[in-house]
């Protein structure tokens, strides 16, 4: 059976399994359909929230980034696990005790102000389109690879497809759904890793192969790669070469912003008690980290298998480099993409890939008869191609793309709901029009998911960075913008509305100027990025993914200042502050 | 439900949600950042330490911690009767 005809196969029926169980568990609970969290064990609930949280830059993008940049992916890993704990430890049990339906619900009764509301509503908007924009990048390109057209068109048969599933709705709030959709995600992601892993070192666990011996030669795997990658100009595969301050910036940015995003918020606002919301979250960061500890495993791999199919005998010999003519079956198809691209700067018919911009490397390259890199591999394909790189079975193949469509519409359809949730329960019904009915509440929501499918596209078509680095600024955001108002809502009493206000105003505006200065994010029919993203115009050498910090530092020092300057919030707030801090209800005569 | 008691309740969360913190920070900005190339000269077999600590050891402490502080929250929610049902 051709790849493409299996691809067609094991998607089909993931598809239908999805379906199946959307059937299955509506007709089975029709009457407590809103809240699809209640009766489920925090075990399913945790299953369900990673699947909700591992996203196409988790899936496909991650591993690829990591395998490209060594020890500096680490930012990604911990980043994007080390939130659960402050989720866990400073938000999930209050705003599970709090009992509403949204975050800007939270901030609007916390803080006693339909101002504050629609501040939060937009900070939401602006976190969900930057983090839906990675996701279609991600969508185009599995959709680009497995029908083998160009990534634009993979695109906009991806737009279609998350339009279709969003609008279906009701899906996501089965949590059984998502329960199937981390099954096949998890497989999807481990299988290819084992079989890599065996084939590498020998050692079936990704987690230990990646700190084995390479098989049948002395050599631990990542000493190999870090000989291998300096011998073609490039860094050490195990150090870095971000700045010190640049990766912890990034780290936390990524952190707080989980611990802020909305749509993993709102998981926790659905679990029957307050202390299902406190284990819920280890379950759901025990379900991440199984894939979040594979992944450098597999981008190690990727990277060793990439460059030994390039560079197969030493590095200067004549027969040293691939003959062009000689590329392997997935090179052809993913040139076809344009993902791969090649270019006989030498005219010799073999390719040289090699890190050209590294000065202390140009003679020794060009002693070689090397005039530039010849091979561009985008990064975002490496999960995708690195069961064909390995030369694994054609289901396997079949398998990752099935896992990646999960993994992405999965994610793509719980934030355009986030979105729409937010235009029409926040927005239309909550603030400009009280009186409408419960359908057209939901025709707004459905106009507003449409809206944000085709910015997300626009955005796709020209991301201002790879899919997990898109992402990543999402994040900033909300580390900015939403995260400290809500912990401030929790831990201190005394933080008012106007220094709520503030503290989100300032917050957003700054972390999105910085990045829309240096990235380009939403405005570049207007000309963005102005500044030239460069370590040395960066303020305190921190880079647009990590600016989400001085952000939070921001709306911190604003919120608290602008508070102590201002009237107290009133004394029923207050009341509600100590009853959301303790998990059993208290009569107010306690308070 | 006295005050006194629910201050009291509210302190010995703020500790122990400090502690989990500290250790949060140590194990992923400490030993995974700041100090990873003192850690780097300790080897455990194919892995230097600290590498090791930013892309494995770090994700498997958080996943214990939380499940640490669930647990013991639960017995300071009983020790000073604020549990649900």
């Amino acid at each position: 059976m051709s790849l493409q005809v299996l691809t067609y196969l094991v998607v089909g029926l993931s598809f239908a399994l999805y379906i199946g169980i959307a059937i299955w568990s509506r007709a089975r609970n029709t009457g407590d359909f809103y809240i699809a969290g209640k009766g489920v064990s925090p075990v399913a609930n945790g299953m369900a929230t990673a699947a909700d949280w591992m996203s196409a830059a988790s899936f496909i993008s991650m591993a690829g980034l990591i395998a490209f940049l060594g020890y500096d992916g680490s930012v990604y890993l911990m980043g994007w696990t080390g939130g659960y704990v402050l989720l866990a430890l400073l938000l999930a049990p209050y705003l599970r005790k709090f009992g509403k339906f949204t975050v800007p619900e939270f901030i609007a009764e916390r803080y006693y102000s339909r101002t504050a509301r629609i501040v939060a509503v937009i900070c939401l908007i602006f976190i969900s389109f930057t983090y839906v924009a990675g996701q279609m990048r991600g969508v185009g390109i599995v959709f680009s690879r497995f029908l083998e057209v160009d990534v634009t068109v993979g695109l906009i048969i991806g737009m279609g497809v998350v339009f279709i599933y969003a609008v279906l709705g009701g899906m996501k709030g089965i949590t059984y759904t998502q329960v199937a959709q981390y099954c096949v995600l998890i497989f999807a992601y481990t299988v290819p890793a084992v079989f890599i892993a065996i084939q590498i070192t020998g050692n079936p666990i990704p987690q230990l192969a990646f700190g084995s011996d390479i098989a049948g030669n002395g050599t631990a795997l990542l000493d190999k790669l870090d000989d291998i990658v300096t011998s073609l100009g490039f860094n050490q595969y195990t150090t870095g070469t971000k700045s010190r301050i640049d990766v912890f910036c990034i780290t936390l940015a990524l952190m707080v912003g989980t611990a802020g995003l909305p749509h993993v918020i709102v998981r926790f606002f659905t679990v029957p008690k307050v202390r299902d919301a406190r284990v819920s979250a280890g379950y759901a960061l025990l379900f991440i980290a199984i894939l979040y500890t594979t992944a450098p495993a597999v981008g190690s791999m990727a990277r060793y298998n990439l460059v030994n199919t390039i560079q197969p005998g030493p590095v200067g010999t004549i027969d040293g480099n691939l003959a062009y003519a000689e590329r392997p079956d997935w090179f052809r198809t993913w040139q076809q993409t344009g993902l791969v691209r090649f270019e006989d700067q030498n005219g010799d018919g073999r390719i040289q890939y090699y890190n050209d911009s590294n000065t202390a490397f140009a003679d020794e390259a060009a002693s070689y008869g090397w005039q530039g890199n010849e091979l561009t591999v985008d990064r975002d394909i490496m999960v995708l191609a690195n069961p064909e790189i390995a030369g694994l079975p054609n289901w396997v193949i079949a398998l990752v793309a099935a896992g990646g469509i999960a993994a992405a519409l999965s994610t793509a359809a719980g934030l355009l709901l986030v979105i729409s949730a937010a235009v029409s329960h926040d927005l239309i019904k909550g603030i400009f029009a009280p009186n409408i009915s419960e359908r057209q509440e939901l025709a707004a929501g459905r106009i507003a998911a449409a809206f944000a499918i085709m910015i997300a596209g626009y955005l796709g078509f020209d991301p201002p960075g790879w899919v997990a680095q898109v992402v990543a600024f999402a994040f900033g955001l909300a580390a900015a913008s939403l995260f400290p108002v809500i912990l401030l809502g929790i831990f201190f009493k005394r933080v008012n509305k106007q220094g709520a206000i503030a503290g989100m105003l300032t917050g957003l505006l700054f972390t999105y100027g910085y990045i829309e200065y240096f990235k380009g994010l939403f405005l570049k029919w207007a000309g963005a990025p102005w500044g030239e993203n460069v370590a040395e115009h960066w303020l305190f050498g921190i880079s647009p993914e990590g600016i989400g910090v001085i952000g939070m530092l921001l709306n911190f020092v604003v919120a608290i200042t602008v508070s102590h300057l201002t009237a107290p919030p009133p004394e029923r707030i207050q009341h509600m502050v100590e009853q959301i801090r303790v998990p059993r209800h208290l009569e107010d005569h306690h308070l | 439900m006295h005050r006194e008691n629910r201050m009291a309740y509210w302190r010995a969360n703020l500790r122990l949600v400090a502690i989990c913190l500290g250790i949060w920070f140590v194990c992923s900005y400490g030993f995974g950042v700041l100090f990873v190339e003192q850690l780097n000269r300790v080897r455990i077999g194919g892995f230097q330490l600290g590498f090791w600590f930013a892309q494995q050891g770090s994700i498997y402490i958080f996943v214990a911690l939380i499940f640490f502080y669930a647990w013991r929250m639960n017995r300071i929610d009983r020790k000073y009767d604020v549990h649900e049902d």
